[in-house]
């Protein structure tokens, strides 16, 4: 049925090196391999989405968007941006903390790999695959907002603090919403590890499996998701008119890098996530009784299901965030304590009910 | 009660909105842009108002010889001191003296574009042509002479 399992690949690549040399070697070979093909990855997906967001933000605003460096599209305008970024001087400021000011990017950047090492690529695709996958995710993108924090208290500037204190306070809020749209899936799903829930989607997503409580659950998710990524319209531990950058004004060169790659990152892992949660991550589009159909979107590979699926909903993302206003500490406060928290406890009961009296698809 | 109600009106009043605002936006995002792209549309799309005050410019007669007269009403309206003018006197066949325009100075990098010289010429011999493309690169050669050919010749754009 799955025409496009590398797990048969894995393994013959595994006996192989294990055949060549002692299989502890060839697992930490595998493991460099792996690794750097993730940073690698990372890296170029920030590229992709720097430049996705430059055109769609300048679609937004009716204008054309970096069009001139590398041809009509501008498609090397973000290269060179990164060429120019790794070029410059990494500033060491006099009264600053000095070893929490050049821990605090890696914090960020490790929080950020962690949890894009999590995403269901393909089938046989996963690099980290543990039962509680998805607890694994919410726990390990928690280290970022730690890294926040940091890079805020350690500038010794006024608007790294109010952006970093913004930015934590902001966050651990989000986080309960995060947290309970995803117990609401992990209801549905029965398992907390991410490839079971894409195997569980085989027949149907999960937003249609779900139907109510699961597309409000996507709401949610995608309110709270663009907040913990930091993006707007819940942007205010950047704040570019009051803070200047918020929470990374005082770094510069690539740790300044580390934490634009990150926040690029971080919303294609918060669209990762969804599209895994509710749009079955990897599983092609299966209607159940459309055998037809089913077998047809069968012969699309996996990757590109995924991609495609977290393209759009990073789009979406976009879309919220070129579209509405920065919010003010206190409205993000009230939006999540008052509306979304509750709205999600409502969710997650309404879920339960659901599943237990069976009236999911 | 009241206050329970009001939570839910906010609810309904926010999401409505909401909507509102992405709707407005995905209808400017399927909208053409309307940056133009300077140096490219030079020849084709680019739109310069007729009357865009872009340097000065001496009208000349169907001879090809300026219609001034030299008779420095626009040196005396110019604010800035911009417009020199140098004359002769010379003798027509009639016997009676004139003027006759030698130099028209025009200080580019003076100049306020508020188009007083033009306003008050009598004899239409002074105009504003909408060449707007005025940049060089050093500051002398804004100072013209517009009975100089090369000085007075401007781009009349579209």
């Amino acid at each position: 049925m799955n025409y496009y399992d590398i797990n048969s690949l894995n393994q013959s690549i595994h006996g192989t090196l294990s055949s060549l040399m002692p299989e502890g070697l060839a697992i930490t070979l595998e493991g460099i391999a792996v690794g750097l093909l993730i940073i690698v990855l990372y890296a170029l997906l920030a590229i992709v989405l720097i430049y996705m967001e430059r055109r769609v933000c300048a679609a937004f605003q009716c204008r054309i968007g970096p069009n001139r460096v590398g041809g009509r599209g501008g498609l090397l305008q973000v290269p060179a941006d990164v060429l120019k970024i790794l070029t410059k001087e990494i500033i060491s400021l006099r009264h600053a903390d000095r070893f929490l000011y050049n821990l605090a990017p890696f914090l960020v950047i490790l929080a950020s790999i962690f949890s894009f090492a999590c995403l269901p690529w393909n089938q046989g695709a996963e690099i980290l695959r543990m039962d509680i996958g998805i607890f694994f995710v919410l726990a390990a993108s928690s280290i970022g907002v730690l890294g926040i924090l940091l890079a805020g208290w350690s500038s010794n500037s006024k608007y790294t603090v109010i952006g970093a204190v913004r930015s934590g306070a902001m966050i651990i809020s989000y986080e309960l919403s995060i947290g309970l749209t995803v117990l609401t899936m992990v209801l549905l799903s029965g398992t907390m590890d991410i490839q079971e829930i894409v195997m569980e989607q085989e027949h149907l997503w999960n937003i249609f499996r779900g139907h109510i409580p699961a597309l409000l659950a996507f709401c949610v998710y995608l309110i709270a998701g663009n907040a913990e990524a930091n993006r707007g319209p819940f942007d205010l531990a950047e704040a570019e008119q009051e803070l200047t950058a918020g929470y990374h004004t005082e770094y510069s060169g690539m740790h300044f890098g580390f934490f634009y790659l990150a926040e690029y990152l971080n919303l294609f892992i918060t669209a990762g996530i969804a599209s895994t949660l509710f749009l079955g991550g990897w599983m092609p589009f299966h209607i159940p009784g459309l055998d037809g159909l089913n077998a047809v979107m069968d012969w699309i590979p996996g990757v590109v299901w995924f991609v495609g699926k977290t393209f759009a909903v990073v789009f979406l993302l976009m879309w919220i965030r070129w579209t509405f206003p920065r919010l003010r500490i206190d409205q993000v406060l009230t939006l999540e304590w008052k509306y979304l928290m509750p709205l999600s406890l409502v969710i997650v009961l309404l879920m339960t009910l659901c599943v237990i009296f069976g009236l999911v698809l | 009660m009241a206050t329970f109600k009001e939570y839910f009106r906010g609810w309904a009043t926010g999401l409505k909105s909401l909507a509102t605002g992405m709707g407005t936006s995905m209808k400017v995002f399927r909208q053409k842009p309307v940056t133009e792209e300077y140096p490219e549309n030079r020849h084709t799309t680019l739109h310069i108002p007729e009357r865009h005050r872009g340097r000065l410019r001496l009208v000349t007669d169907e001879n090809g010889q300026p219609r001034c007269i030299a008779c420095g009403l626009c040196q005396m309206n110019c604010p800035n001191g911009t417009i020199q003018i140098e004359a002769d006197t010379v003798e027509t066949p009639e016997g009676r003296k004139r003027k006759q325009l030698k130099a028209y100075h025009y200080d580019l990098g003076s100049c306020l574009y508020c188009q007083l010289c033009v306003e008050a010429c009598p004899h239409g011999a002074i105009e504003f042509s909408n060449d707007f493309e005025n940049a060089v690169f050093e500051r002398d050669r804004l100072r013209l002479d517009l009975t100089k050919p090369e000085d007075n010749r401007c781009h009349d754009w579209k």
